[in-house]
């Protein structure tokens, strides 16, 4: 038995809910032959992955659903072998350079990469150029296809190496006849210029509140049950933007209590419960034993392979609910500062630590009074 | 289906099965300049790379500029140029990005090509005559991305075979280019097209595939494409299929080239800026702002930033509107702006080295209200 988010999952642009405009824009570029690359931003659960999906449905007909998975192997420069899982139909391929927690967690997908097999990571930029070689050099062999080229799909695209997203460039140029890619990331930040040049950008922007009651009202009735307008009130607040969390947590909530009636409590993920706990510990007590209680925490999040972004931001997110005006958005200041010189950096515990550190003396101070101005960098 | 019955563009030989796609092809391909001369904008290379092509003697080459502005198009049409279609294959060799390019395997591959001495051979299958120039030409498309290693053992490589190869280096970025490596070539900088040419080029276009092209709508691709040719004309092949696809047919407008380019629309511009205490110029009708004066102008902040994140611009983009919106804006201070002019150079290079977006228009945010107030 799958779960709602996929069993209720639009399988065609007609099926779609919400974004209208955009869907008959898709359409009518699946309809002319010259369909272009194709670039799918926007943030987490907002659709992007069902709506390209719907879009190869229309361009090739139910045929793409045909789905095998194929194991295969890769040999890097150096002469090691990369396995890599290959998901394919007839006319399509698909592949995710890197590995990604599961959604389950109601991560944001893109930050919480981390590569279980670090040698694919490196080696993104191996995997791209043979397997689009391989596409761009095989003709379509289905006669009653309905395209002549094959589409290269590739998730979460913001997490290309440079070098992997420079091996795309004239590829893409030079294979025009035979293929087109659809990238699928968050954000447009980290592509380079001349793959966005190359691409027809498409932006999906989560759905409004009332388009995600629309959502999980379609599935209430799939499921013929009432849901109850507090419920789906409670659950869209709380997924803030995101229909597979909404969905998710619709179908736990279902089993929890099968009325969805009363006030509900939406469990928080673990990793969310804890972060809390680490910004009650910052603003209860400001000392050097506390930092040392504080990074063994952290610790902990990093161990369970919680990305530092997270950490950080939800951490700063509930640090900034519980002080004085004055120095919330000092707070933050240093939260994107110390997130910068994470990425750069090789050790993400350290910046964490200072970012704590600095909240700690930002708080002490400001409770007793002093004023911080001059305390800037 | 109208198409069906338009004039064909004129072609230029190659595989007749090729042609027939032709009217399915992506306008940036179709229009890919077929000679030099059809490079617009870049005068000054055209014009010395046609003087040695009179003369048939190239200099090892370096182009270099931003994307899209006709660096690839510009070496392959004048590689076709001086040895037409026949010989192109044995005289040509294309190595780009995609293609492994550790220094042995350069080195291997560019021996095995450079071995033959090339004969000449000047009449072709068309009927027409090439110079024919006795050298093959190494095309090394974004050379930027070659290891520095790579760029090295290079060097040599083009002195060893120099009396029978000519070596262009393409780029994005010429500073990526080792010094020895950038020396031993004529450099050209390909710089990114100026208005006046993307308008001539793309109403060219417009008008061979029989689009209504306004010019609102033109400027409008001009301004949101910024000298990048290629993604102008990938928005306007955009633009016209939609606008063909409605019934009945309805003319592009600027308002659709900004919805596909991303641009982020005026009003929620307006009303993010609104929170952030900028004052409202006589266009823009925005209630007087909650966010000054009020209590928490923290949280309005925060919760207008998350509502622009939930819609999924692009923080670069974003930033960029509301930079110019700051910057000319007529009532903010110099003083003001100055600071404000920090904050953006700093978001920039952050979100350049991979930063989290929602945590920097936060930062951009909060520093523009600081600095307002
Ligand atoms: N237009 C839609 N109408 C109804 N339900 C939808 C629609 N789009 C998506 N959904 C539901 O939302 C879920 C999440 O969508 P999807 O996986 O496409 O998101 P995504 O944007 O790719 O997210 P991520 O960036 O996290 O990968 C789907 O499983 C589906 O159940
Ligand atoms: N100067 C130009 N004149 C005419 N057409 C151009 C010019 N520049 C770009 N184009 C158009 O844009 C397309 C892409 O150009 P081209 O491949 O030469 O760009 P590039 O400079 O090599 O870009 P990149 O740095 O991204 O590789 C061409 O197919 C052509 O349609
Ligand atoms: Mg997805
Ligand atoms: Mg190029």
């Amino acid at each position: 038995m799958s779960l709602w988010v996929d069993k209720y999952r639009p399988r065609t642009l007609d099926d779609l809910h919400y974004h209208h405009d955009l869907t008959a824009r898709l359409k009518s570029l699946a309809a002319s032959g010259d369909f272009p690359h194709m670039l799918f931003y926007g943030p987490s659960g907002a659709g992007k992955k069902t709506r390209i999906a719907c879009t190869l449905r229309q361009l090739f007909g139910p045929g793409v659903e045909k789905l095998r998975i194929d194991q295969r192997v890769f040999l890097t420069p150096s002469k090691r072998k990369l396995d890599l899982n290959v998901v394919q139909s007839n006319f399509h391929i698909e592949i995710t350079p890197r590995l990604v927690l599961h959604s389950r967690t109601y991560l944001p997908r893109s930050s919480c990469i981390y590569t279980v097999n670090s040698e694919v990571g490196m080696y993104d930029r191996v995997v791209i150029q043979e397997i689009l070689k391989e596409i761009a050099q095989t003709q379509q062999v289905d006669l009653n296809a309905k395209q002549r080229f094959k589409v290269v799909i590739i998730n979460d695209a913001d997490t290309l190496s440079r070098d992997a997203q420079a091996a795309l460039r004239r590829t893409m140029e030079k294979y025009m006849n035979n293929m087109r890619i659809i990238l699928c990331a968050n954000s447009t930040s980290k592509l380079i210029a001349p793959i966005k040049s190359r691409c027809l950008l498409v932006r999906v922007a989560a759905p409004s509140s009332e388009e995600m009651h629309n959502a999980l009202e379609y599935v209430a009735k799939r499921e013929k049950f009432d849901l109850p307008p507090e419920a789906s009130q409670q659950i869209v607040e709380d997924s803030n933007g995101n229909l597979r969390k909404a969905i998710l947590v619709l179908e736990a909530l279902k089993m929890q209590s099968p009325d969805l009636s009363g006030p509900l409590s939406i469990a928080k993920p673990d990793w969310e419960t804890y972060c809390h706990k680490v910004a009650d510990m910052i603003i209860q007590e400001q000392s050097p034993q506390r930092v040392m209680d504080v990074r063994a925490k952290l610790y902990e999040l990093l161990s369970h392979c919680i990305p530092a972004t997270v950490i950080l931001k939800t951490v700063a997110e509930r640090v900034v609910d519980k002080v004085d005006e004055s120095i919330k958005a000092d707070i933050m200041h240093w939260a994107a500062i110390y997130e910068v010189r994470m990425r750069q950096g090789n050790k993400k515990i350290f910046h964490l630590e200072a970012w704590v550190v600095k909240v700690m003396s930002l708080y002490k101070h400001s409770f007793y009074g002093i004023d911080l101005d001059d305390f800037e960098e | 289906m109208d198409k069906f019955f338009q004039p064909q563009a004129p072609r230029q030989s190659k595989a007749q099965k090729q042609a027939a796609d032709s009217q399915l092809q992506p306008w940036v391909e179709k229009y890919r300049p077929k000679t030099i001369d059809d490079v617009t904008s870049q005068e000054h290379t055209v014009a010395v790379l046609q003087k040695s092509l009179l003369s048939t003697n190239l200099p090892h080459m370096l182009f270099y500029g931003p994307p899209g502005n006709g660096k690839t198009s510009t070496i392959l049409a004048l590689a076709r140029q001086l040895f037409g279609p026949d010989n192109f294959r044995t005289r040509v060799l294309e190595l780009n990005a995609s293609d492994e390019r550790g220094i042995s395997i350069v080195r291997e591959k560019i021996k095995d090509f450079a071995r033959q001495t090339p004969r000449a051979q000047a009449v072709s299958s068309d009927g027409k005559t090439y110079p024919c120039p006795p050298y093959k030409i190494i095309i090394l498309d974004e050379a930027d991305s070659m290891t520095q290693d790579a760029q090295a053992a290079l060097r040599r490589i083009m002195e060893t075979y120099a009396r029978i190869t000519r070596f262009c280096l393409v780029c994005n970025y010429v500073t990526r280019i080792i010094e020895p490596l950038a020396s031993r070539c004529s450099k050209f900088r390909f710089k990114p097209l100026d208005p006046g040419s993307t308008s001539s080029r793309l109403s060219h276009i417009a008008t061979c595939e029989h689009v209504d092209a306004s010019p609102d709508v033109i400027s409008a691709l001009i301004n949101t494409s910024q000298g990048d040719l290629r993604r102008s004309i990938t928005y306007l092949q955009s633009a016209s299929r939609l606008s063909s696809s409605t019934v009945p047919p309805t003319p592009i407008t600027a308002r659709d080239i900004q919805e596909i380019a991303g641009v982020v629309p005026d009003v929620v511009i307006n009303d993010f800026v609104a929170t952030l205490g900028v004052e409202g110029t006589n266009d823009m009708d925005i209630d007087p702002s909650p966010g000054s004066g009020s209590k928490s102008n923290f949280d309005a902040i925060r919760k207008k930033v998350k509502e622009v994140v939930r819609e999924g611009y692009s923080a670069s983009q974003l930033l960029s509107q509301l930079h110019d919106l700051v910057i000319l804006h007529p009532t903010i201070t110099a003083r003001q702006k100055a600071r404000c002019a920090l904050v953006f150079a700093e978001a920039d290079k952050a979100l350049c080295d991979g930063a989290d977006e929602e945590l920097w228009i936060l930062e951009v945010a909060l520093r523009i209200h600081k600095a307002l107030s």
